[in-house]
Protein backbone atom coordinates (compact mmCIF):
# COMPACT_ATOMS: atom_id res chain seq x y z
CA UNK A 1 0.00 0.00 0.00
CA UNK A 2 0.89 3.38 -0.73
CA UNK A 3 2.50 5.75 1.76
CA UNK A 4 -0.60 7.83 2.93
CA UNK A 5 1.03 11.15 2.32
CA UNK A 6 4.03 11.51 0.13
CA UNK A 7 5.96 15.02 -0.39
CA UNK A 8 8.74 14.59 -3.33
CA UNK A 9 10.68 18.19 -3.55
CA UNK A 10 8.22 20.81 -2.53
CA UNK A 11 9.43 24.14 -2.71
CA UNK A 12 6.86 27.20 -2.36
CA UNK A 13 8.15 30.97 -3.58
CA UNK A 14 5.28 33.61 -2.57
CA UNK A 15 5.21 36.79 -5.46
CA UNK A 16 6.97 38.73 -2.83
CA UNK A 17 10.16 36.46 -3.35
CA UNK A 18 9.58 34.82 -0.21
CA UNK A 19 10.61 31.68 0.07
CA UNK A 20 8.64 29.17 2.43
CA UNK A 21 9.35 25.96 1.55
CA UNK A 22 12.52 24.52 -0.11
CA UNK A 23 13.44 21.10 -1.26
CA UNK A 24 10.67 19.33 1.04
CA UNK A 25 10.80 15.69 1.14
CA UNK A 26 8.57 13.66 3.39
CA UNK A 27 6.51 10.77 4.00
CA UNK A 28 3.87 9.67 6.06
CA UNK A 29 3.05 6.13 7.28
CA UNK A 30 -1.20 5.33 7.65
CA UNK A 31 -2.44 5.45 11.10
CA UNK A 32 1.25 7.48 12.25
CA UNK A 33 1.17 11.03 14.51
CA UNK A 34 3.74 12.94 12.87
CA UNK A 35 3.87 16.38 14.73
CA UNK A 36 5.95 19.54 12.45
CA UNK A 37 7.64 21.07 14.96
CA UNK A 38 8.96 24.49 13.90
CA UNK A 39 9.44 28.41 14.84
CA UNK A 40 6.40 30.43 13.63
CA UNK A 41 6.94 31.39 9.79
CA UNK A 42 8.93 28.31 9.84
CA UNK A 43 6.77 27.06 6.60
CA UNK A 44 4.84 24.56 8.55
CA UNK A 45 1.31 25.88 7.64
CA UNK A 46 2.47 26.42 4.04
CA UNK A 47 3.36 23.14 4.20
CA UNK A 48 -0.15 22.09 4.93
CA UNK A 49 -2.09 24.51 3.15
CA UNK A 50 -0.69 22.87 -0.16
CA UNK A 51 -0.94 19.34 0.42
CA UNK A 52 -4.82 20.65 1.42
CA UNK A 53 -4.87 22.68 -2.22
CA UNK A 54 -5.23 26.53 -0.43
CA UNK A 55 -1.92 27.66 -1.36
CA UNK A 56 -0.23 27.38 -4.94
CA UNK A 57 3.24 25.25 -4.62
CA UNK A 58 6.00 26.43 -6.97
CA UNK A 59 7.78 23.09 -7.43
CA UNK A 60 7.83 19.08 -6.31
CA UNK A 61 4.83 16.18 -6.55
CA UNK A 62 2.15 15.14 -3.93
CA UNK A 63 0.76 11.77 -3.45
CA UNK A 64 -2.37 11.26 -1.06
CA UNK A 65 -2.66 7.36 -0.72
CA UNK A 66 -1.04 7.08 -4.19
CA UNK A 67 -3.39 10.01 -5.76
CA UNK A 68 -1.45 12.78 -7.24
CA UNK A 69 -3.35 16.03 -5.94
CA UNK A 70 -3.76 17.37 -9.69
CA UNK A 71 -4.09 14.34 -11.65
CA UNK A 72 -6.52 12.68 -9.61
CA UNK A 73 -7.81 16.04 -7.23
CA UNK A 74 -10.94 14.57 -6.27
CA UNK A 75 -9.57 11.23 -4.91
CA UNK A 76 -6.75 12.49 -2.91
CA UNK A 77 -9.03 16.05 -1.50
CA UNK A 78 -11.36 13.56 -0.42
CA UNK A 79 -8.76 11.74 1.62
CA UNK A 80 -7.93 14.55 3.34
CA UNK A 81 -9.95 16.88 6.42
CA UNK A 82 -8.12 19.74 7.22
CA UNK A 83 -8.97 22.01 11.18
CA UNK A 84 -6.58 25.51 10.49
CA UNK A 85 -5.51 27.32 12.51
CA UNK A 86 -7.26 30.08 12.33
CA UNK A 87 -11.55 29.57 13.70
CA UNK A 88 -13.11 30.19 10.50
CA UNK A 89 -17.11 30.07 10.60
CA UNK A 90 -20.21 30.67 8.91
CA UNK A 91 -21.43 32.52 11.75
CA UNK A 92 -25.36 32.22 11.48
CA UNK A 93 -25.40 28.66 10.65
CA UNK A 94 -26.42 26.40 12.88
CA UNK A 95 -23.37 23.62 14.35
CA UNK A 96 -25.52 21.27 12.60
CA UNK A 97 -25.70 22.86 9.35
CA UNK A 98 -22.15 23.19 8.75
CA UNK A 99 -21.09 20.41 9.65
CA UNK A 100 -23.52 18.17 7.10
CA UNK A 101 -22.23 21.52 4.29
CA UNK A 102 -18.93 20.36 4.74
CA UNK A 103 -19.85 17.03 4.30
CA UNK A 104 -21.73 17.51 1.15
CA UNK A 105 -18.91 20.25 0.02
CA UNK A 106 -16.36 16.80 0.18
CA UNK A 107 -18.89 14.72 -2.20
CA UNK A 108 -20.20 12.65 0.60
CA UNK A 109 -24.36 11.27 0.35
CA UNK A 110 -25.77 12.69 4.22
CA UNK A 111 -25.23 10.75 6.84
CA UNK A 112 -27.13 11.94 9.93
CA UNK A 113 -25.99 8.66 12.17
CA UNK A 114 -22.25 9.68 11.56
CA UNK A 115 -22.95 13.16 11.95
CA UNK A 116 -25.17 12.48 15.00
CA UNK A 117 -21.72 10.21 16.32
CA UNK A 118 -18.83 13.19 15.95
CA UNK A 119 -20.97 15.10 17.65
CA UNK A 120 -21.62 13.27 20.39
CA UNK A 121 -17.66 12.80 20.61
CA UNK A 122 -16.86 15.93 20.46
CA UNK A 123 -19.87 17.15 22.83
CA UNK A 124 -21.66 19.28 20.32
CA UNK A 125 -24.69 17.30 20.28
CA UNK A 126 -27.15 19.23 22.75
CA UNK A 127 -25.51 22.29 20.57
CA UNK A 128 -26.39 21.18 17.21
CA UNK A 129 -28.97 23.63 16.82
CA UNK A 130 -27.12 26.42 18.39
CA UNK A 131 -25.83 29.16 15.60
CA UNK A 132 -21.57 28.98 15.90
CA UNK A 133 -21.38 32.36 16.76
CA UNK A 134 -23.25 31.42 19.85
CA UNK A 135 -20.43 29.22 20.56
CA UNK A 136 -17.64 29.84 22.99
CA UNK A 137 -14.16 29.49 21.51
CA UNK A 138 -13.66 26.43 22.55
CA UNK A 139 -16.98 25.41 21.14
CA UNK A 140 -16.13 26.91 17.96
CA UNK A 141 -12.52 24.82 17.50
CA UNK A 142 -14.36 21.40 18.48
CA UNK A 143 -16.71 22.46 15.46
CA UNK A 144 -13.99 23.27 13.25
CA UNK A 145 -12.92 19.63 14.09
CA UNK A 146 -16.18 18.08 13.06
CA UNK A 147 -16.42 19.44 10.01
CA UNK A 148 -13.02 18.12 8.92
CA UNK A 149 -14.21 14.65 10.37
CA UNK A 150 -17.47 15.01 8.84
CA UNK A 151 -16.17 13.32 5.05
CA UNK A 152 -14.51 10.23 7.31
CA UNK A 153 -11.59 11.65 5.53
CA UNK A 154 -8.09 8.98 6.06
CA UNK A 155 -5.43 11.82 6.94
CA UNK A 156 -6.30 14.72 9.28
CA UNK A 157 -4.12 17.99 9.59
CA UNK A 158 -4.25 19.81 12.71
CA UNK A 159 -2.94 23.14 12.38
CA UNK A 160 -1.59 24.35 15.80
CA UNK A 161 -5.06 22.53 17.26
CA UNK A 162 -3.81 24.11 20.91
CA UNK A 163 -2.41 27.51 20.38
CA UNK A 164 -4.09 30.22 22.47
CA UNK A 165 -6.27 27.09 24.14
CA UNK A 166 -6.57 26.54 27.69
CA UNK A 167 -4.94 23.90 29.42
CA UNK A 168 -8.12 21.88 30.28
CA UNK A 169 -9.12 22.19 26.04
CA UNK A 170 -5.30 20.77 25.82
CA UNK A 171 -5.94 17.67 27.32
CA UNK A 172 -9.08 17.71 26.12
CA UNK A 173 -7.75 17.60 21.91
CA UNK A 174 -4.71 15.49 23.10
CA UNK A 175 -7.31 12.83 24.06
CA UNK A 176 -9.45 13.29 20.94
CA UNK A 177 -5.99 12.86 18.96
CA UNK A 178 -5.62 9.34 20.68
CA UNK A 179 -8.82 8.19 19.56
CA UNK A 180 -8.95 9.25 16.20
CA UNK A 181 -5.56 7.33 15.98
CA UNK A 182 -7.37 4.35 17.70
CA UNK A 183 -9.58 4.11 14.86
CA UNK A 184 -6.89 4.10 12.37
CA UNK A 185 -6.93 7.50 11.32
CA UNK A 186 -3.62 9.27 10.27
CA UNK A 187 -3.05 12.74 11.68
CA UNK A 188 -0.13 15.42 11.10
CA UNK A 189 0.01 18.31 13.21
CA UNK A 190 1.70 21.19 13.23
CA UNK A 191 2.71 22.37 16.45
CA UNK A 192 5.53 25.24 18.08
CA UNK A 193 4.68 23.76 21.47
CA UNK A 194 7.66 20.78 21.97
CA UNK A 195 5.86 19.09 24.64
CA UNK A 196 3.05 18.46 22.38
CA UNK A 197 4.83 16.60 20.33
CA UNK A 198 6.63 14.98 23.55
CA UNK A 199 2.84 13.65 24.34
CA UNK A 200 1.49 12.69 21.17
CA UNK A 201 3.80 12.00 18.17
CA UNK A 202 4.99 8.46 17.02
CA UNK A 203 7.57 10.71 14.68
CA UNK A 204 8.50 14.80 14.74
CA UNK A 205 9.99 16.53 11.69
CA UNK A 206 11.83 19.60 12.60
CA UNK A 207 11.05 22.53 9.92
CA UNK A 208 12.61 26.06 10.04
CA UNK A 209 13.64 28.67 7.28
CA UNK A 210 11.33 25.96 4.83
CA UNK A 211 13.78 23.23 5.12
CA UNK A 212 12.85 20.31 7.15
CA UNK A 213 16.10 19.90 9.05
CA UNK A 214 14.89 16.14 10.95
CA UNK A 215 12.54 13.73 10.55
CA UNK A 216 12.99 11.23 13.34
CA UNK A 217 11.17 8.66 15.51
CA UNK A 218 10.00 10.54 18.77
CA UNK A 219 11.37 7.61 20.83
CA UNK A 220 15.05 7.78 19.40
CA UNK A 221 14.88 11.39 19.95
CA UNK A 222 13.96 10.80 23.27
CA UNK A 223 16.77 8.77 24.15
CA UNK A 224 18.94 11.62 22.75
CA UNK A 225 17.24 14.18 25.07
CA UNK A 226 17.57 11.52 27.86
CA UNK A 227 21.44 12.75 28.71
CA UNK A 228 22.01 14.22 31.99
CA UNK A 229 24.43 15.82 33.16
CA UNK A 230 25.91 16.66 36.67
CA UNK A 231 28.18 19.62 37.44
CA UNK A 232 30.41 19.35 40.76
CA UNK A 233 32.43 22.73 41.49
CA UNK A 234 35.46 21.78 43.59
CA UNK A 235 36.93 23.25 46.47
CA UNK A 236 40.47 22.75 45.32
CA UNK A 237 41.20 22.53 41.52
CA UNK A 238 42.21 19.08 40.54
CA UNK A 239 45.41 18.53 38.56
CA UNK A 240 44.15 15.09 36.38
CA UNK A 241 41.37 12.94 37.23
CA UNK A 242 42.24 10.43 39.69
CA UNK A 243 42.41 6.79 38.48
CA UNK A 244 39.40 5.78 41.08
CA UNK A 245 37.29 7.40 39.33
CA UNK A 246 38.35 5.66 36.01
CA UNK A 247 34.64 3.65 35.39
CA UNK A 248 32.56 6.96 35.00
CA UNK A 249 33.90 8.38 32.33
CA UNK A 250 34.43 12.18 33.93
CA UNK A 251 35.40 15.26 32.21
CA UNK A 252 37.46 18.12 33.85
CA UNK A 253 37.23 21.24 32.76
CA UNK A 254 37.66 25.22 33.67
CA UNK A 255 41.37 24.63 35.08
CA UNK A 256 40.43 21.57 36.87
CA UNK A 257 37.96 23.50 39.05
CA UNK A 258 34.56 21.46 37.54
CA UNK A 259 33.79 17.90 37.31
CA UNK A 260 31.57 16.87 34.82
CA UNK A 261 29.71 13.43 34.82
CA UNK A 262 26.87 12.77 31.85
CA UNK A 263 24.63 9.71 32.29
CA UNK A 264 21.58 8.01 30.86
CA UNK A 265 18.54 9.73 32.59
CA UNK A 266 16.54 6.54 31.52
CA UNK A 267 19.36 4.07 33.13
CA UNK A 268 18.10 2.11 36.16
CA UNK A 269 21.39 3.07 37.16
CA UNK A 270 22.71 6.10 36.97
CA UNK A 271 25.40 5.77 38.72
CA UNK A 272 25.57 9.26 40.49
CA UNK A 273 25.15 7.63 44.20
CA UNK A 274 28.35 6.06 44.14
CA UNK A 275 30.01 8.32 42.69
CA UNK A 276 29.81 10.79 44.89
CA UNK A 277 30.04 8.44 47.80
CA UNK A 278 33.54 8.04 46.11
CA UNK A 279 34.60 11.39 45.81
CA UNK A 280 33.68 11.71 49.78
CA UNK A 281 36.05 8.39 50.74
CA UNK A 282 38.82 10.18 48.13
CA UNK A 283 38.54 13.57 50.28
CA UNK A 284 37.69 15.48 47.67
CA UNK A 285 35.32 17.90 48.52
CA UNK A 286 33.02 20.37 46.37
CA UNK A 287 31.19 23.32 46.67
CA UNK A 288 27.77 22.97 45.03
CA UNK A 289 26.58 20.59 42.67
CA UNK A 290 24.01 20.78 40.16
CA UNK A 291 22.37 18.44 37.71
CA UNK A 292 20.48 19.43 33.93
CA UNK A 293 18.42 17.41 31.58
CA UNK A 294 18.92 18.16 28.14
CA UNK A 295 15.81 18.41 26.52
CA UNK A 296 14.05 18.11 23.19
CA UNK A 297 13.89 21.90 23.41
CA UNK A 298 17.48 22.04 23.42
CA UNK A 299 18.33 19.71 20.66
CA UNK A 300 15.54 22.11 18.70
CA UNK A 301 16.90 25.42 19.43
CA UNK A 302 20.09 23.86 18.66
CA UNK A 303 18.69 22.85 15.30
CA UNK A 304 17.16 26.21 14.14
CA UNK A 305 20.39 27.84 14.90
CA UNK A 306 22.45 25.46 12.96
CA UNK A 307 20.35 26.30 10.15
CA UNK A 308 20.09 29.92 10.39
CA UNK B 1 -15.45 9.12 -6.49
CA UNK B 2 -16.14 10.06 -10.26
CA UNK B 3 -18.07 12.18 -12.13
CA UNK B 4 -19.45 15.23 -10.77
CA UNK B 5 -20.02 15.97 -6.68
CA UNK B 6 -23.57 16.29 -7.06
CA UNK B 7 -23.44 16.05 -2.86
CA UNK B 8 -20.39 19.00 -3.35
CA UNK B 9 -22.93 21.04 -5.81
CA UNK B 10 -26.25 20.82 -3.93
CA UNK B 11 -24.51 21.48 -0.25
CA UNK B 12 -23.51 25.29 -1.86
CA UNK B 13 -26.99 25.35 -3.44
CA UNK B 14 -28.89 24.62 -0.54
CA UNK B 15 -26.61 26.70 1.98
CA UNK B 16 -27.34 29.55 0.05
CA UNK B 17 -30.39 29.34 -0.16
CA UNK B 18 -31.13 29.07 3.01
CA UNK B 19 -28.90 32.30 3.59
CA UNK B 20 -31.80 33.56 1.66
CA UNK B 21 -34.52 32.31 3.80
CA UNK B 22 -32.74 33.44 6.80
CA UNK B 23 -33.19 37.21 5.42
CA UNK B 24 -36.22 36.58 3.59
CA UNK B 25 -37.42 39.78 4.23
CA UNK B 26 -34.36 42.09 3.21
CA UNK B 27 -34.14 39.52 0.21
CA UNK B 28 -37.60 39.88 -1.03
CA UNK B 29 -39.66 42.29 0.39
CA UNK B 30 -37.11 45.39 -0.19
CA UNK B 31 -37.15 44.71 -4.19
CA UNK B 32 -41.18 43.90 -4.29
CA UNK B 33 -41.67 47.30 -2.00
CA UNK B 34 -39.24 49.66 -4.26
CA UNK B 35 -40.88 48.33 -7.45
CA UNK B 36 -44.65 48.96 -5.95
CA UNK B 37 -43.18 52.62 -4.62
CA UNK B 38 -42.05 53.32 -8.63
CA UNK B 39 -45.18 52.17 -9.89
CA UNK B 40 -47.24 54.29 -7.75
CA UNK B 41 -44.69 56.98 -8.45
CA UNK B 42 -44.42 56.62 -12.18
CA UNK B 43 -47.13 54.48 -12.95
CA UNK B 44 -49.64 55.61 -11.18
CA UNK B 45 -48.75 59.73 -10.19
CA UNK B 46 -46.62 60.36 -13.62
CA UNK B 47 -47.72 57.62 -16.08
CA UNK B 48 -51.43 58.89 -15.50
CA UNK B 49 -50.61 62.09 -17.37
CA UNK B 50 -48.13 60.27 -20.10
CA UNK B 51 -49.28 59.13 -23.44
CA UNK B 52 -49.20 55.69 -24.56
CA UNK B 53 -45.33 54.92 -25.93
CA UNK B 54 -46.22 52.75 -28.48
CA UNK B 55 -49.94 51.84 -28.04
CA UNK B 56 -48.95 50.51 -24.66
CA UNK B 57 -49.68 52.35 -21.47
CA UNK B 58 -47.17 54.20 -19.67
CA UNK B 59 -47.59 51.67 -16.45
CA UNK B 60 -47.72 48.48 -18.53
CA UNK B 61 -44.65 50.13 -20.56
CA UNK B 62 -42.37 50.15 -17.21
CA UNK B 63 -43.09 47.11 -15.98
CA UNK B 64 -39.83 45.10 -18.15
CA UNK B 65 -37.42 47.77 -17.07
CA UNK B 66 -38.82 47.67 -13.15
CA UNK B 67 -38.18 43.80 -13.33
CA UNK B 68 -34.96 44.46 -15.05
CA UNK B 69 -33.55 46.93 -12.77
CA UNK B 70 -34.12 44.43 -9.98
CA UNK B 71 -32.63 41.31 -11.96
CA UNK B 72 -29.61 43.15 -12.56
CA UNK B 73 -28.87 44.50 -8.85
CA UNK B 74 -30.19 41.19 -7.45
CA UNK B 75 -28.33 39.15 -9.41
CA UNK B 76 -24.85 40.78 -8.72
CA UNK B 77 -25.19 41.52 -5.11
CA UNK B 78 -26.47 37.85 -4.29
CA UNK B 79 -23.28 36.62 -6.00
CA UNK B 80 -21.10 38.67 -5.14
CA UNK B 81 -21.48 38.43 -1.29
CA UNK B 82 -22.34 34.37 -1.77
CA UNK B 83 -18.91 34.22 -2.33
CA UNK B 84 -17.26 37.15 -0.87
CA UNK B 85 -18.39 36.01 2.30
CA UNK B 86 -16.33 33.35 2.62
CA UNK B 87 -13.69 35.34 1.63
CA UNK B 88 -14.13 37.26 3.99
CA UNK B 89 -14.99 34.62 7.19
CA UNK B 90 -11.83 32.85 6.26
CA UNK B 91 -14.23 29.95 5.43
CA UNK B 92 -12.97 29.94 1.46
CA UNK B 93 -10.35 27.66 2.73
CA UNK B 94 -12.84 24.82 3.07
CA UNK B 95 -14.01 25.63 -0.36
CA UNK B 96 -10.73 25.46 -1.97
CA UNK B 97 -9.72 22.37 -0.40
CA UNK B 98 -13.29 20.70 -1.26
CA UNK B 99 -13.16 18.08 -3.98
CA UNK B 100 -14.73 20.63 -5.47
CA UNK B 101 -13.86 22.24 -9.42
CA UNK B 102 -14.51 24.89 -10.98
CA UNK B 103 -17.37 24.66 -12.43
CA UNK B 104 -19.03 22.63 -9.95
CA UNK B 105 -18.46 25.57 -7.41
CA UNK B 106 -20.02 28.01 -9.74
CA UNK B 107 -22.95 25.77 -10.68
CA UNK B 108 -24.11 25.83 -7.00
CA UNK B 109 -23.40 29.83 -6.04
CA UNK B 110 -24.30 30.94 -9.35
CA UNK B 111 -27.24 28.56 -9.51
CA UNK B 112 -28.67 29.84 -5.77
CA UNK B 113 -28.17 33.39 -6.86
CA UNK B 114 -29.82 33.09 -10.43
CA UNK B 115 -32.48 31.00 -8.99
CA UNK B 116 -33.55 33.83 -6.21
CA UNK B 117 -33.31 36.56 -9.03
CA UNK B 118 -35.74 34.36 -10.79
CA UNK B 119 -37.88 34.42 -8.11
CA UNK B 120 -37.85 37.58 -7.16
CA UNK B 121 -38.32 38.74 -10.81
CA UNK B 122 -41.54 36.65 -11.23
CA UNK B 123 -43.13 38.22 -7.74
CA UNK B 124 -42.17 41.73 -9.08
CA UNK B 125 -44.29 40.87 -12.36
CA UNK B 126 -47.26 39.30 -9.77
CA UNK B 127 -46.79 42.32 -7.99
CA UNK B 128 -46.67 44.54 -11.11
CA UNK B 129 -50.52 43.19 -12.06
CA UNK B 130 -52.22 44.66 -9.14
CA UNK B 131 -51.02 48.26 -10.68
CA UNK B 132 -51.24 47.68 -14.41
CA UNK B 133 -52.71 45.55 -17.37
CA UNK B 134 -49.39 43.81 -18.06
CA UNK B 135 -49.94 41.44 -21.40
CA UNK B 136 -46.77 38.90 -21.98
CA UNK B 137 -47.21 38.19 -26.08
CA UNK B 138 -43.84 35.83 -26.04
CA UNK B 139 -43.83 33.70 -22.88
CA UNK B 140 -41.70 31.56 -23.84
CA UNK B 141 -39.05 34.82 -24.61
CA UNK B 142 -40.01 36.21 -21.61
CA UNK B 143 -38.70 33.29 -19.32
CA UNK B 144 -35.34 32.99 -21.40
CA UNK B 145 -34.59 36.45 -21.25
CA UNK B 146 -35.39 35.91 -17.19
CA UNK B 147 -32.96 33.20 -17.02
CA UNK B 148 -30.19 34.04 -18.97
CA UNK B 149 -29.96 38.02 -17.59
CA UNK B 150 -30.70 35.86 -13.73
CA UNK B 151 -27.76 33.46 -15.06
CA UNK B 152 -25.39 36.10 -17.00
CA UNK B 153 -25.43 38.92 -13.69
CA UNK B 154 -24.87 36.08 -11.39
CA UNK B 155 -21.99 35.34 -13.35
CA UNK B 156 -20.63 38.80 -13.60
CA UNK B 157 -21.82 39.42 -9.62
CA UNK B 158 -19.74 36.31 -8.77
CA UNK B 159 -16.32 37.92 -10.88
CA UNK B 160 -17.06 40.88 -8.65
CA UNK B 161 -17.40 39.08 -5.40
CA UNK B 162 -14.28 37.19 -5.99
CA UNK B 163 -12.69 40.02 -7.31
CA UNK B 164 -13.43 42.88 -4.36
CA UNK B 165 -11.08 43.10 -1.14
CA UNK B 166 -13.44 44.85 1.20
CA UNK B 167 -17.46 45.63 1.33
CA UNK B 168 -16.64 48.92 -0.22
CA UNK B 169 -15.52 47.20 -3.37
CA UNK B 170 -18.12 44.94 -3.41
CA UNK B 171 -20.49 47.82 -3.66
CA UNK B 172 -19.09 50.15 -5.89
CA UNK B 173 -20.05 48.66 -9.16
CA UNK B 174 -23.49 47.89 -8.72
CA UNK B 175 -24.20 50.91 -7.39
CA UNK B 176 -21.45 53.38 -9.53
CA UNK B 177 -21.85 51.36 -13.10
CA UNK B 178 -25.10 49.24 -12.47
CA UNK B 179 -27.77 51.42 -10.97
CA UNK B 180 -26.68 53.94 -13.74
CA UNK B 181 -26.82 52.15 -16.45
CA UNK B 182 -30.01 51.20 -16.03
CA UNK B 183 -31.86 54.14 -15.26
CA UNK B 184 -29.78 55.47 -18.76
CA UNK B 185 -30.75 52.37 -20.32
CA UNK B 186 -34.27 52.77 -21.03
CA UNK B 187 -36.34 51.04 -18.42
CA UNK B 188 -38.33 54.08 -17.65
CA UNK B 189 -38.71 55.82 -21.22
CA UNK B 190 -37.73 54.46 -25.26
CA UNK B 191 -35.02 55.50 -26.64
CA UNK B 192 -36.62 56.74 -29.36
CA UNK B 193 -37.84 58.83 -27.24
CA UNK B 194 -33.81 61.11 -26.56
CA UNK B 195 -32.72 63.88 -28.56
CA UNK B 196 -29.34 62.92 -30.99
CA UNK B 197 -27.02 62.76 -29.68
CA UNK B 198 -28.19 60.75 -26.94
CA UNK B 199 -29.82 58.26 -28.94
CA UNK B 200 -26.94 57.10 -30.09
CA UNK B 201 -24.94 57.53 -27.28
CA UNK B 202 -27.35 55.11 -25.55
CA UNK B 203 -26.66 52.06 -28.18
CA UNK B 204 -23.31 51.58 -26.33
CA UNK B 205 -24.85 51.38 -23.13
CA UNK B 206 -25.29 47.32 -22.48
CA UNK B 207 -28.29 47.55 -20.35
CA UNK B 208 -30.67 49.08 -23.62
CA UNK B 209 -30.30 45.73 -25.28
CA UNK B 210 -31.51 43.60 -21.89
CA UNK B 211 -34.54 46.09 -21.26
CA UNK B 212 -35.46 46.20 -24.89
CA UNK B 213 -35.30 42.59 -25.24
CA UNK B 214 -37.37 41.72 -21.90
CA UNK B 215 -40.00 44.61 -23.43
CA UNK B 216 -40.15 42.97 -26.94
CA UNK B 217 -41.15 39.81 -25.11
CA UNK B 218 -44.17 41.42 -23.16
CA UNK B 219 -45.54 43.66 -26.07
CA UNK B 220 -43.28 42.96 -29.30
CA UNK B 221 -41.56 46.02 -29.45
CA UNK B 222 -38.06 47.50 -28.94
CA UNK B 223 -35.52 49.92 -29.10
CA UNK B 224 -33.08 47.29 -30.89
CA UNK B 225 -33.70 44.07 -32.49
CA UNK B 226 -34.46 40.52 -30.34
CA UNK B 227 -31.38 39.56 -32.19
CA UNK B 228 -28.75 41.97 -31.07
CA UNK B 229 -30.32 41.76 -27.29
CA UNK B 230 -30.26 37.87 -27.35
CA UNK B 231 -26.59 38.10 -29.07
CA UNK B 232 -25.44 40.84 -26.50
CA UNK B 233 -26.71 38.63 -23.24
CA UNK B 234 -25.15 35.74 -24.55
CA UNK B 235 -21.59 37.87 -25.54
CA UNK B 236 -21.71 38.88 -22.00
CA UNK B 237 -22.27 35.84 -20.36
CA UNK B 238 -19.05 34.68 -22.83
CA UNK B 239 -16.83 36.97 -21.16
CA UNK B 240 -18.01 36.37 -18.02
CA UNK B 241 -17.28 32.26 -18.07
CA UNK B 242 -13.85 33.47 -19.81
CA UNK B 243 -12.66 35.36 -17.19
CA UNK B 244 -14.16 32.71 -14.31
CA UNK B 245 -11.90 29.85 -16.63
CA UNK B 246 -8.87 32.52 -15.92
CA UNK B 247 -9.16 32.47 -12.21
CA UNK B 248 -9.90 29.43 -11.56
CA UNK B 249 -7.09 28.10 -13.32
CA UNK B 250 -4.24 30.61 -12.02
CA UNK B 251 -5.77 31.36 -8.57
CA UNK B 252 -6.49 34.74 -8.77
CA UNK B 253 -7.56 36.18 -5.60
CA UNK B 254 -7.80 33.06 -4.32
CA UNK B 255 -5.01 31.28 -3.53
CA UNK B 256 -1.39 32.83 -2.87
Amino acid sequence: MPAILSIEALGKQYKSGHKALEGVDLSIERGEIFALLGPNGAGKTTLISIVCGTVTRSAGTITVAGHDIDHARREARQRIGLVPQEIALDMFSTVLNTVRFSRGLFGKAPDPAYIEEILRDLSLWDKRHARTMELSGGMKRRVMIAKALSHEPELLFLDEPTAGVDVNLRRDMWALVRKLRERGMTIILTTHYIEEAEEMADRVGVINGGRLLLVEDKDALMRKMGKRQLTLTLQTPLPAIPAELAEWSLVLAEDGLRLIYSFDAQAEDTGMPALLHRLSELGIAYRDLDTSRSTLEDIFVNLVEKAA
Amino acid sequence: MSGVNLHGIWAIYRTEMARTLRTIWQSVATPVITTALYFIVFGGAIGSRMSHVGGVGYGAFIVPGLIMLSLLTQSISNASIGIYFPKFTGTMFEILSAPLNAVEAVIGYVGAAATKSVVIGLIILATATFFTDVRILHPVWMVAFLLLTSLTFSLFGFLIGIWAKNFEQLAIIPSLVITPLTFLGGAFYSIDMLPQPWRTVSLFNPVVYLVSGFRWSFYGLGDVGVGASLGFTAGFMALCLIALAWIFRTGWRLKP
